[in-house]
């Protein structure tokens, strides 16, 4: 096994996370697609983690800091979908390109 | 101290007179006296319009001057009982003293070990001393050979001037404060010293006399003046400057300094100014007032270049008593003392109305008479006669009056006594013909100290305050009854039946002026004859015999003037049309009380050989309790043996005058007993005499002199130059300074404030405005947008980091 191989699946997952967020006019799509794009992060950590040997010894700060990450998105999607609902009351739509309002 | 300079000290300590510091509290504040007329002035100035009823505004001058009054005459009484009690311890122990030479090198031992005596002035307690000392032992050592000839001559002279011994003479008490000195900080002036000025007050025998004579005379003044001013338009500014003038002149009598003695000296002219101009809605009051102010002036500029020579010449010092010490003891250069008494005298001239600038004092009429009796006769005028006394040591070196038979001081003294005499004959104005006899008077006073007579000049500087304020007071008294005029001839005559104690008064001091035994005046008067030392063996400083025969035709002058006023004003018929009689109490008084001093102040100072034993006791007290201390700050000066046969002839001369006067307008009288002046005199016959009276009309043409030679160039073509230069020059170039600075503000307004500053202000606020607007259109509110934007960006950072890394 290789990193690069852990590597190029959290690139691919990264990128189809992105495509999400830039072409889902759906707010749920776009939240999920963030979810994507952190856990292709998730997988960079955790392989780093495991891959980084200290005097023989795998390290566990990837790992870590891959839960911190868990947690930090889980309360994200809350904050997240709670906009959307509201969005959702304020407008009857949740379509991320008509929710336009913070135009300069 | 050097060798040398204890030699010399030695010497003077011979030669000069044996004293003895008095000391009291009331001689080290007498500042006092000058504060309370000061508070006096303040207090009317600032609530005299609301005193309740200003009409008694005089309550505050009154209450101030007798309290000043009070403690002057305390003051004189102290100093008179110390030196007193002093005589009597000193002749027991000198009569105790088998060898009185031994008891004379005692106390010149003592002498030396006093050098930082207090009486020196304020530097003896400083630390300068040294530094002033030092340079005194220079002195010494420079004129070693010159200061020992002179002392053994001085030696021999106090040796013949019997009259001096077995008189003990009261130090000056000096007491000063520093008021501020140069280089505090620590640095050096550019001769390396710390220049101190003092502040002080000098209490000695002159400046005590001078105390008195000014509260007493302006004790009267204030009492006179609530009858005289009353109801004047501005009686409380009367008042406030009387206070202000008493203020000033005894702040000038007791300073210590040069410095303050010019600040007290420009005060008195101010308040003359004020008082003679009292009355200035009247052009010739005003003109009076502008003409004894600019004479002044004149005199002025002499004493500050006098002052400022003496102040360099002496090593830095406005102190008088050191700039005294120093004369003496030849730590000033004969030529300083020369140039500085000519400057000064150019002050007294002006001051004490001496020849040439005499001519602002009988203008100075035109001021009420109290205020005339005050300044412009009995305390004043003779602030120059002062200066020369308080700086006596400069004079006696500086014009070398010792042994010579004429000096300038003394000429101009002389000159006035006989010119001021002359012009009193021809004055209507009864007050103009007082003011002549004031200017003829001062005269004598300058003469007597241009020959010597220091005693003398005093003693005549003290009678003639009493007897002519009494007479000025008696003039005001006349014009006071006889319709506010001074006119001898329009207005009075007879009155001596009208008003009796006007009369008594005016004459008692006539007699006194004149110079009657026993008057004030006769005794004055003789002892300056007897002080020119031009009579045979009067032994006097030198031998001014043209001098003494000018101050013969003086008191010939005084006898026949004086006889015509009287004539004019108290005989013959009275030709004035309202009904003339005594002044009220308070005018009547103070006349009363100076006609009392004008017959009993001359026994002050009698000679020592006259009634007996009574002149070994009694006489010669005024020069005992007034002259300083002869070899320390005062020249050791003779003086002259009095002479019986001279008051014989100088008492003949005077009533050979008088009664040639008396006779001519007895003579008119009787053929018309309205006349006061022969019609076809000898001044239609005689071409001379008639010349003569021209001349002493036109005041010998002097008033014209100025008034042609200096005040119409002044304001025709050197006024109408100075306008044309002011036009045309010095406007032109304020004129061009104007515009050009109005174009250049023109170009900086258009092209540097609205182009360039005002053009970048507005630049960077459009930019922010455009960038602004630019910058909107990417803020679009859409997710994707700002998604995309920051992906883009990141991915272009990566790449960047993947290709640069």
């Amino acid at each position: 096994m290789y990193l690069t191989q852990y590597l190029l699946l959290a690139a691919v997952l990264f990128c189809i996370g992105v495509y999400g967020v830039l072409t889902r006019r759906n707010g749920v799509m776009v939240l999920m697609s963030i979810e994507l794009i952190l856990n292709a992060v998730n997988i960079n950590m955790v392989a780093f983690g495991v891959f980084n040997h200290v005097d023989g010894q795998a390290q566990v700060g990837g790992a870590v800091f891959a839960l911190f990450i868990i947690a930090v998105a889980a309360a994200e999607v809350g904050v997240g979908l709670a906009i959307v609902l509201l969005i959702y009351r304020n407008r009857q739509s949740i379509d991320v390109s008509e929710a336009s309002l913070m135009k300069g | 101290m050097s060798v040398f300079s204890s030699a010399t000290s030695i010497f003077a300590a011979a030669a000069s007179d044996e004293s003895f510091q008095p000391s009291d509290w009331l001689f080290e504040n007498v500042w006092i006296v000058p504060a309370i007329m000061l508070a006096s002035f303040v207090y009317i100035l600032l609530f005299g319009k609301t005193f309740p009823g200003k009409d008694r505004v005089h309550f505050v001058g009154l209450t101030a001057i007798s309290a000043a009054l009070a403690i002057s005459l305390l003051t004189a009484f102290t100093w008179i009982t110390q030196y007193e009690g002093e005589q009597g311890d000193h002749s027991a122990q000198t009569s105790a003293f088998v060898d009185p030479s031994i008891v004379t090198a005692v106390d010149a031992d003592e002498e030396g070990d006093k050098a930082k005596d207090s009486s020196r002035g304020c530097l003896a307690e400083s630390n300068v001393v040294g530094d002033l000392r030092a340079s005194d032992d220079e002195y010494a050592l420079g004129s070693l050979l010159l200061n020992d000839i002179g002392s053994a001559e001085l030696a021999v002279d106090a040796g013949e001037d019997g009259k001096g011994a077995g008189h003990i003479k009261a130090k000056p008490v000096v007491r000063c404060l520093e008021w501020f000195s140069t280089g505090s900080f620590g640095g050096e002036s550019a001769t390396g010293d710390t220049l101190k000025f003092h502040i002080g007050t000098i209490a000695d025998g002159q400046s005590i006399m001078m105390l008195v004579v000014v509260t007493f005379i302006s004790f009267l003044v204030h009492l006179y003046s609530t009858e005289y001013v009353k109801g004047d338009r501005r009686y409380v500014h009367y008042y406030a400057f009387l206070s202000l003038f008493t203020a000033s002149m005894l702040f000038m009598v007791l300073s210590s300094s040069t410095l303050q003695l010019i600040v007290g000296w420009e005060l008195v002219g101010v308040c003359s100014f004020g008082l003679i101009g009292h009355w200035w809605e009247e052009k010739p009051n005003s003109d009076a007032a502008l003409k004894a102010f600019l004479t002044n002036r004149v005199g002025d500029i002499g004493l500050l270049v006098g002052m400022i020579v003496l102040f360099f010449g002496a090593g830095q010092t406005f102190d008088i008593q050191t700039i005294n010490y120093l004369a003496v003891h030849g730590g000033l250069s004969q030529t300083t003392m020369t140039v500085a008494a000519l400057c000064l005298m150019t002050a007294v001239m002006s001051k004490s109305g001496q020849f040439i600038l005499h001519t602002w004092l009988p203008d100075a009429m035109a001021g009420p008479t109290p205020v005339s009796a005050l300044i412009h006769a009995a305390t004043m005028v003779v602030a120059g006669v002062y200066m020369i006394g308080r700086l006596y040591p400069v004079f006696w070196f500086g014009m070398s009056i010792e042994g010579s038979p004429i000096n300038a001081l003394a000429f101009v003294g002389a000159l006035t006594v006989v010119g001021g005499g002359a012009l009193a004959f021809v004055q209507n104005d009864v007050k103009k013909v007082l003011a002549y006899s004031t200017v003829s008077q001062l005269g004598y006073m300058v003469l007597a100290l241009g020959v010597g007579a220091y005693t003398a000049g005093m003693f005549h500087l003290f009678t003639h305050a009493f007897f002519k304020a009494c007479l000025f007071l008696g003039a005001g008294a006349l014009s006071h009854a006889c319709h506010h005029s001074f006119d001898m001839k329009a207005e009075m005559g007879g009155l001596r039946k009208r008003m009796p104690v006007t009369f008594a008064t005016f004459m008692i001091g006539t007699l006194a002026l004149v110079g009657v035994f026993p008057f004030a005046g006769f005794w004055s008067k003789d002892e300056i004859l007897v002080g020119t030392g031009g009579f045979p063996s009067t032994n006097a400083n030198g031998n001014y015999t043209l001098l003494l025969i000018m101050g013969l035709i003086g008191a010939a002058m005084t006898a026949g003037y004086m006889t015509r006023v009287i004539w004019l004003v108290f005989f013959g018929e009275y030709r004035g049309h309202v009904d003339p009689h005594d002044p009220p109490p308070v005018m009547k008084y103070p006349l009363i009380i100076l006609a009392g001093l004008s017959v009993v102040t001359g026994f002050l100072n009698f000679p020592a050989d006259w009634f007996g034993g009574l002149g070994s006791r009694f006489g010669l007290k005024f020069e005992q309790w007034v002259e300083p201390p002869r070899g320390d700050t005062f020249p050791v000066i003779t003086h002259g043996d009095s002479n019986f046969l001279l008051a014989v002839i100088a008492s003949a001369v005077g009533v050979a005058s008088a009664a040639l006067v008396w006779t001519y307008y007895q003579k008119l009288y009787a053929k018309d007993p309205s006349a006061t002046e022969v019609t076809e005199g000898l001044r239609s016959k005689n071409k001379l005499a008639a010349g003569g009276y021209a001349l002493l009309e036109n005041k010998y043409y002097l008033d014209d002199l100025y008034q042609g030679g200096i005040a119409d160039p002044m304001k025709g073509p050197i006024a109408r130059a100075a306008y044309w230069l002011n036009q045309n020059v010095i406007d032109e170039v304020v004129n061009t300074a104007g515009r050009t600075s109005a174009m250049l503000g023109r170009f900086v307004y258009r092209y540097i404030d609205q182009g360039a500053i005002d053009g970048s202000v507005n630049l960077s606020g459009t930019s922010a405005s455009e960038s602004g607007g630019l910058l909107r259109k990417v803020q679009t509110g859409r997710v994707r947008n700002y998604a995309s934007l920051m992906f883009g960006a990141a991915a272009l950072l990566a790449a960047v980091f993947i290709l640069a890394i």
